[in-house]
């Protein structure tokens, strides 16, 4: 029976049916659907581990001890767990394993728009790219099994349009599947003697994987009209499906590590004019071009970016773009702190500190570098700002680490531990909202919480920090705003690390509730504008020049109520 | 092939509107592609979401410009931002409810006074409605995505029925009753 599936949940549903037993992973937009859906199966031993490294390892061993296992992040958590794919696939597996990497051209949630396919090239390791929910499902069965045939990891690359879209796939039964444990130290210790003799593996695997490429179904070639072909793979097979119909042909790349180069060439031969179509790098057109192919790509598409079927349009078929009319001048609306956040709290009082550096990192607390709070200086990758902030402070800036309590635990805490071991005396200040929030509300080691919502051992953040050599770790609500503001200033004058965990839960929790509306006393407000500093999206200034509180939107949290002078505003009778 | 853009602000409930769009149109035979969005701006920010069905084989996700046959619009500023997708004698469904974007708020920029008409300059077929009072009259403000679906779906050429049967397998039952007086009320509703 067919079921409109996300493309992440269709991953899911193919490891799901293929027998796997153990999934790890760290949340990160776009693949964080994956490894949710995979925690609904009991029959899988599911979990987020504090980073992609860590997942890639512990999927890796279970893929050695016999059990069918994966991991699943966004491009940039690859980068993290580099070290580890690129030895895994000297090592090979036991029964199969799959990292599912998810691009993010447009940079929908990200801070880069690398290409993840440069890694399966760079790490001689089978990458396939599924184009809908269905082929989802149906590469991610065969992920296992090819990676158990040619002793490989299987690398399964998404972009944001495939894992964020529903489209129709076919679901079917779960089979078990076990390997026993083989001791095989010259497979699995990788000292120079032994990953000397894998290396030589690996290049033979590569040679076999190419002879597989060239006949896999997993490629598809499909002649319409022969004046114009395109060489494409994912989510752009389908722009260019719409753009072009029948007015060209195709070869669809499933497999895009490593290229079938006789498949290209003979397709290449047999179309007038051929194009590649793929979203960020030259990756496959610079593949054409070693092959002495003339091949037409980034001189007439973009590197920035997503496709679409009307940049297609435009270029292939040179059709002018249908156009209406839009509106223009109209004011923009970026993403914001929600009302009620903790994270807001910690930036205004940032904020009262002059000629601060706020060193950031990535989360929803990276919304504080926009207006009207504007006080983040940079954001790099995570744990970054831990690190960061030290090595401004050494060179005399004053600055302030500012990280989420999941950021910290992926990998903050090594920053710290630098700082402390290297004499340095940075202001950490970790946002414990007891959640990872921007992707959409995942348990961590810091909550207490098993991705099951299974209570567990709790990572205790205070005694982490003593234990790495911080004496100054104090707890603290934000939201008290003349106290937070001054433990800040008094901090960033010490002579030795301190650590300041600001604790409020994330207002979006189903425990989180304040109670009814905040609403402004008209008699009072005297127009001074200072509650809308505060970049609360409930708060905003009516007609009549004074302050006004969206019912519908205000969590009823009370902190502009920090702000007022002239208390004008008060608790509304309203609905809870 | 039918082509409805979904816009609205992050935390509006835009999602779960495409993904009802999304079973109705399997109800009905179709192939369906829907395309949401996750992460970041889903924080207050502008969200869309394409659905798209046809007989035939639906393959890119995506609205480009000029390609929506319905616009539906959480919200009225979205609306205007969105009318450049809609394709020439296209229909706008819009919410009349005003949710100021930080740069308002900030004082930076002024929220147009005018988007209605706005809308009505620009050739589009507009179709305003107070779905948040919908919403509250139902008994919850967080069913105005359902209302405003009623509103929809009484402009649409698919039986009521559909859409209720659609409503019953895709609404938590607890939540069921309160999302069905919201979704009479839109289907109903003068405006």
């Amino acid at each position: 029976m067919k079921f409109l599936m996300l493309g992440n949940e269709a991953v899911a549903r193919g490891a799901y049916e293929a027998g796997v037993r153990f999934a790890s992973a760290y949340p990160g937009t776009p693949s964080t659907e994956i490894t949710e859906y995979i925690s609904s199966y009991d029959e899988v031993f599911s979990e987020w581990a504090p980073n992609e490294k860590v997942a890639v390892e512990a999927a890796l061993g279970a893929s050695l001890a016999g059990a069918r296992s994966m991991s699943a992040m966004k491009h940039v958590g690859l980068n993290v767990a580099a070290d580890p794919l690129f030895t895994a696939s000297y090592t090979g597996v036991n029964a199969g394993f799959l990292i599912c990497v998810a691009d993010d051209p447009g940079m929908h949630s990200s801070q880069n728009e690398q290409d993840s396919r440069h890694y399966a090239r760079a790490s001689k390791t089978l990458m396939l790219e599924p184009s809908d929910s269905m082929e989802c499902l149906y590469f991610t069965t065969r992920a296992f099994e090819l990676s158990e045939t040619f002793d490989t990891p299987v690398l399964l690359r998404l972009t944001t349009r495939v894992s964020h879209s529903r489209s129709l796939a076919d679901q079917g039964a779960r089979r078990e599947f076990k390997r026993a444990y083989k001791r095989d130290p010259q497979k699995y210790v990788m000292m120079p003697a032994m990953a000397q003799k894998r290396h030589k593996f690996v290049e033979e695997r590569v040679l076999a994987l190419k002879a597989f490429a060239e006949s896999t179904d997993l490629n598809a070639v499909e002649y319409n009209d022969k004046r114009i072909g395109v060489i494409t793979s994912g989510m752009s097979y389908n722009y260019a499906k719409d753009a072009l119909g029948d007015k060209a042909s195709y070869l669809k790349l499933g497999v895009v590590y490593p290229l079938p180069e006789t498949l290209i060439t003979d397709f290449a031969a047999n179309v007038d004019e051929c194009y590649v179509l793929e979203e960020l790098d030259p990756y496959i057109e610079e593949h054409c071009r070693a092959l002495g192919l003339n091949v037409k790509g980034k001189a007439y598409f973009t590197a920035l970016g997503e496709y679409s079927a009307k940049l297609i349009r435009e270029v292939i078929l040179n059709e002018p773009p249908e156009k209406t009319a839009g509106i223009p001048g109209l004011p923009g609306r970026p993403p914001v702190m929600c009302a009620g956040c903790p994270h807001r709290a910690v930036f205004y009082a940032l904020k009262q500190i002059p000629g601060l550096i706020v060193s950031g990192d990535i989360g929803c607390y990276t919304l504080g570098a926009l207006q009207p709070l504007n006080m983040m200086d940079s954001c790099v990758c995570m744990g970054a700002s831990v690190s960061m902030a030290h090595g401004m402070d050494k060179t005399g800036s004053r600055a302030v680490a500012v990280i989420g309590d999941s950021t910290f635990i992926h990998s903050g805490v090594t920053g710290l531990i630098d700082i402390v071991y290297n004499k340095g005396s940075s202001t950490v200040i970790i946002l414990d909202n007891s959640i990872t929030g921007m992707t959409g509300h995942q348990n961590n080691p810091a909550n207490g919480m098993t991705i099951k919502g299974e209570p567990t051992r709790q990572v205790d953040l205070k005694k982490l920090c003593n234990a790495v050599g911080v004496d100054r770790v104090f707890t603290v609500d934000p939201f008290d705003l003349k106290g937070f503001t001054k433990l800040v200033k008094t901090e960033l004058e010490q002579n030795e690390p301190s650590v300041i965990i600001a604790r409020r839960p994330c207002a979006l929790l189903k425990t989180v509730s304040f109670g009814a509306p905040y609403v402004i006393d008209k008699e009072k407000c005297v127009k001074c504008g200072m509650c809308l500093k505060i970049g609360c999206p409930a708060i905003f200034k009516a007609a009549d020049g004074k302050s006004a509180i969206d019912s519908t939107l205000c969590a009823g949290c009370a902190y502009c109520t920090n702000l007022c002078n002239f208390d004008s505003i008060i608790k509304g009778g309203g609905q809870a | 092939m039918t082509s409805i853009l979904i816009v609205g602000v992050g935390g509006q409930g835009t999602l779960l509107t495409s993904r009802i769009l999304g079973s109705l149109a399997i109800s009905m035979g179709y192939d369906v592609k829907v395309s949401e969005v996750h992460g970041m701006s889903q924080r207050g920010g502008s969200v869309t979401t394409y659905v798209r069905y046809s007989d035939e084989r639906v393959y890119s996700p995506l609205i480009d410009e000029a390609g929506a046959d319905i616009i539906l619009a959480f919200e009225k500023l979205e609306a205007c931002r969105a009318v450049k997708y809609l394709k020439i004698g296209g229909a706008i469904i819009v919410n009349t409810q005003q949710i100021n974007p930080m740069p308002v708020i900030t004082g930076a920029a002024v929220y147009p006074d005018n988007t209605l008409d706005l809308l009505a300059e620009s050739g589009a077929a507009v179709y305003a409605a107070d779905a948040l009072s919908m919403a509250v009259s139902a008994g919850n403000a967080k069913t105005v995505n359902i209302a405003l679906l009623g509103v929809l779906a009484s402009h649409m050429d698919i039986e009521k029925e559909k859409w209720l049967e659609t409503l019953k397998i895709t609404i938590p039952a607890r939540l069921l009753d309160i999302n069905l007086k919201a979704f009479e009320l839109g289907y109903g509703g003068s405006y």
